[in-house]
């Protein structure tokens, strides 16, 4: 029989809204006062908007991060839990670390629980090494027999051997890291969290963590991956908890829930050169007429390709007319430089109006930007008002690729890869 | 398995949390944690200056000299007859004791907001830790006095009525201090959570604090129709038995004393109460 090392039972978080409380102590003290005598200022103000619209204020003032979540588990098990930014995951994670605690329900640990987001916390910059290896330790539950006993192993592991008797002030960051993580590896937890979105270090480093991941869960014991790389949770994981706005939309085989995520149409799925926009965030904006999806002419592409957008909108309001429209889009790389910027109007296309079955198109001959993933910006005005902002950027891949027919692409390190020619002018 | 902070039964994560013998109990298994951070505590603040941990004492002279010189030659203070480098002294280590106690442990939550954001053990670990490694820090400063007090105290006028006995309520005395100081601490950094406010305050009202507890003058010398607002400080009560313990001074008044172990016990009980309810979703707040 397999045993039940986690349980989360209707677990609950709600924060408020805004500011903590009136920013200074007088008001809180009145606002508590008033509270404690049910009365209002005879200011009439106050009176007024707190028996106009009682539940909508106290409604807009508490976001609820996690609405009643359930869940076990059971030694052994790899659970990927899923979903987009502010879905709640950090919130579960730091609910299970005992960082802070649920509103309602309740969590069961049964066992010891450590987490790879606490890598190098605590570490004091005078103390030494060896010192630190000690109290990071204590930090995160070990004992003293426990650290004196895997003092060897953990300084072997973490390469820093002849530096142990020097402040880690000294370190350089690597060092640092390494020490850090060497402690932390060295925890042996019945349950092991792994927040690859909150990891440090480079890439080099989180593969480590990746593989410490495996390595754990190969001896039996339970691991909870937070992450967005959903290629390493499909692998890692055999069962999957995908959230939505704190709420549990599946808890249960990974491909299952990977799949419902996907049709969810908050993750990209790269193969698909469809681009649902609907579900994206958007900013301030009219949103009578909206993007609604974008169509790559490929699903991804080479340096050089032939890069094409059709994108279709949405009219929200039957029978309203459109003029002037301006769509907007920019193409960022992953460091958010904007390397492309094109609208309607710069390609020669002004005083368009909207007729609702037409679609537009933006092409690019030859795209020569290097291999990299590209954030794609979009915005659309009409009669001179913002109609549609999104928030998020729509991705798309240029795979490993040259403009020049060269064999070796990780070579070529420009952003951009024009047509070139060379030539040497023999002078005779 | 043994050596792991775990046990057989399961962790519940609640928000019913509250301070319980189960508390007790972790802070028990947390042990190394304290003496951990003692050593922190004490070692990361001398590392890299010459004279190291000799800044423990080199404090305390500079301040009793000064003291000496101020209060006594100019300002022209009676020390009740005992020798004033003694009465100055005896007043500095033991409110720095109570005044760094309540400083550090006021500040518990927004020092440590990076580590308690991240990593869970009981928080009242911190506070314990910082009434150990200045009471470690108070013994080194004690020695220092009791040399002197060797040399200096048998001459002087009080040494004939004074019963060696009196020597046996320093224990009670630095207790009281060490609650005292502990549970306003934790009332404070309760508050400061959501009032930074609180910390400023302590900042700069500790100061005027020692002036208003009988640190640096005897109660005796305070006319008799003001005594009352000293005395309703409770460290005044303290720091008269401190002089009792040490000079054989008089007792304070019998209900300066139970006032002042009242007020301690009182604030103990609802500091701890308090720090339990707060300390669970602190860290959104902070």
């Amino acid at each position: 029989m397999t045993k039940r090392v986690l349980e989360v039972n209707n677990l609950s978080k709600s924060y408020k809204l805004g500011l903590i409380n009136t920013g200074s102590l007088v008001n809180d003290l009145g606002e508590y006062y008033r509270r404690l005598t049910k009365r209002g200022y005879n200011t009439g103000q106050i009176e007024l908007s707190a028996k106009a619209k009682p539940a909508e204020e106290s409604k807009k003032k508490y976001h609820q991060a996690l609405n009643d979540v359930s869940f076990t588990l059971n030694e052994g098990d790899v659970l990927g839990v899923i979903g987009k930014n502010g879905a709640g995951k950090s919130t579960l994670l730091k609910i299970l670390s005992r960082v802070t605690t649920p509103t309602s329900g309740e969590v069961r640990i049964y066992g010891r629980l450590a987490s790879l987001l606490e890598v190098g916390t605590g570490f004091h910059p005078e103390l030494t090494g060896r010192e630190n290896v000690f109290m990071n330790g204590a930090i995160l539950g070990m004992r003293k027999a426990e650290i004196t006993k895997k003092f060897d192993e953990i300084i072997a592991f973490s390469g820093v051997g002849q530096y142990i008797d020097t402040p880690v002030k000294r370190y350089s960051s690597g060092m640092y890291v390494r020490l850090a993580f060497a402690v932390a590896s060295h925890l042996e937890p019945e349950i092991l969290i792994v927040d690859e979105v909150l990891a440090v270090g480079d890439s080099a480093f989180q593969k480590k963590c990746l593989d410490r991941m495996m390595e754990v869960s190969r001896s039996g014991r339970t691991v909870l991956f937070v992450s967005h790389n959903l290629s390493a949770v499909k692998q890692l994981c055999n069962r999957g908890l995908f959230l939505r706005s704190g709420t549990s939309i599946f808890e249960g085989d990974i491909d299952k829930a990977l799949s419902l995520y996907y049709e969810d149409g908050v993750a990209t799925d790269f193969s698909n050169p469809v681009r649902d926009i609907r579900p994206f965030a958007r900013k301030e904006c009219l949103g009578n007429l909206t993007i609604s999806t974008i169509t790559f002419n490929k699903a991804s592409f080479v340096v050089g390709d032939n890069w094409e957008i059709e994108i279709k909108l949405e009219n929200h309001k039957p029978g309203k007319e459109y003029k002037d429209l301006l769509l907007d889009f920019a193409i960022h790389d992953r460091y958010d430089n904007k390397l492309i910027h094109l609208t309607n109007i710069f390609l020669g296309a002004d005083r368009l109006s909207f007729q609702p079955r037409d679609v537009y198109k933006f092409s690019i001959p030859s795209i020569d930007l290097s291999p990299d993933r590209y954030n794609l910006f979009m915005s659309l005005r009409a009669n001179e008002e913002i109609e549609d902002w999104i928030g998020e950027p729509v991705q798309f891949d240029i795979i490993e690729s040259n403009n020049y027919g060269f064999s070796n692409s990780s070579l070529i390190r420009g952003m951009s890869q024009p047509k070139a020619k060379f030539q040497v002018i023999q002078n005779a | 398995m043994s050596n792991h902070i775990s046990s057989s039964a399961p962790t519940i994560i609640s928000n019913k949390r509250s301070f319980s013998l189960a508390t007790l109990r972790e802070l028990w298994q947390y042990r190394d944690l304290i003496r951990v951070f003692v050593y922190r505590d004490l070692v990361s603040i001398y590392k890299q200056t010459v004279l190291g941990p000799f800044w423990f004492v080199i404090q305390p002279i500079i301040t009793t000299l000064t003291f000496t010189i101020i209060f006594e030659k100019v300002a022209k203070l009676p020390t009740e007859g005992i020798p004033s480098m003694l009465f100055y002294m005896s007043g500095i280590i033991f409110w720095s004791y109570f005044a760094e106690c309540l400083t550090k442990i006021s500040n518990t939550f927004v020092q440590n907001a990076n580590l308690f954001s991240k990593v869970y053990f009981p928080r009242l670990v911190v506070p314990i830790s910082q009434i150990i490694s200045n009471f470690i820090k108070f013994s080194i400063q004690f020695g220092l006095f009791t040399i002197l007090y060797l040399f200096m105290f048998p001459g002087s006028e009080r040494a004939s009525s004074y019963n060696a006995l009196n020597l046996l309520l320093l224990p009670v005395v630095l207790f009281a201090f060490a609650l005292l100081s502990f549970s306003l601490g934790l009332i404070v950094s309760s508050i400061t959570i959501k009032y930074r406010d609180v910390a400023f305050l302590i900042q700069f009202g500790i100061q005027l604090l020692m002036y208003g507890s009988a640190v640096i003058y005897p109660i005796t010398t305070v006319p008799v129709k003001y005594r009352i607002f000293i005395e309703l400080n409770p460290l005044t009560g303290i720091f008269e038995t401190v002089r009792f313990t040490l000079f054989g001074t008089p007792m304070p008044d019998l209900w300066v004393l139970l006032y002042s172990i009242g007020f301690t016990l009182v604030s103990t009980l609802f500091a701890i109460s308090l720090f339990s309810k707060v300390e669970k979703n602190s860290m959104d707040i902070v």
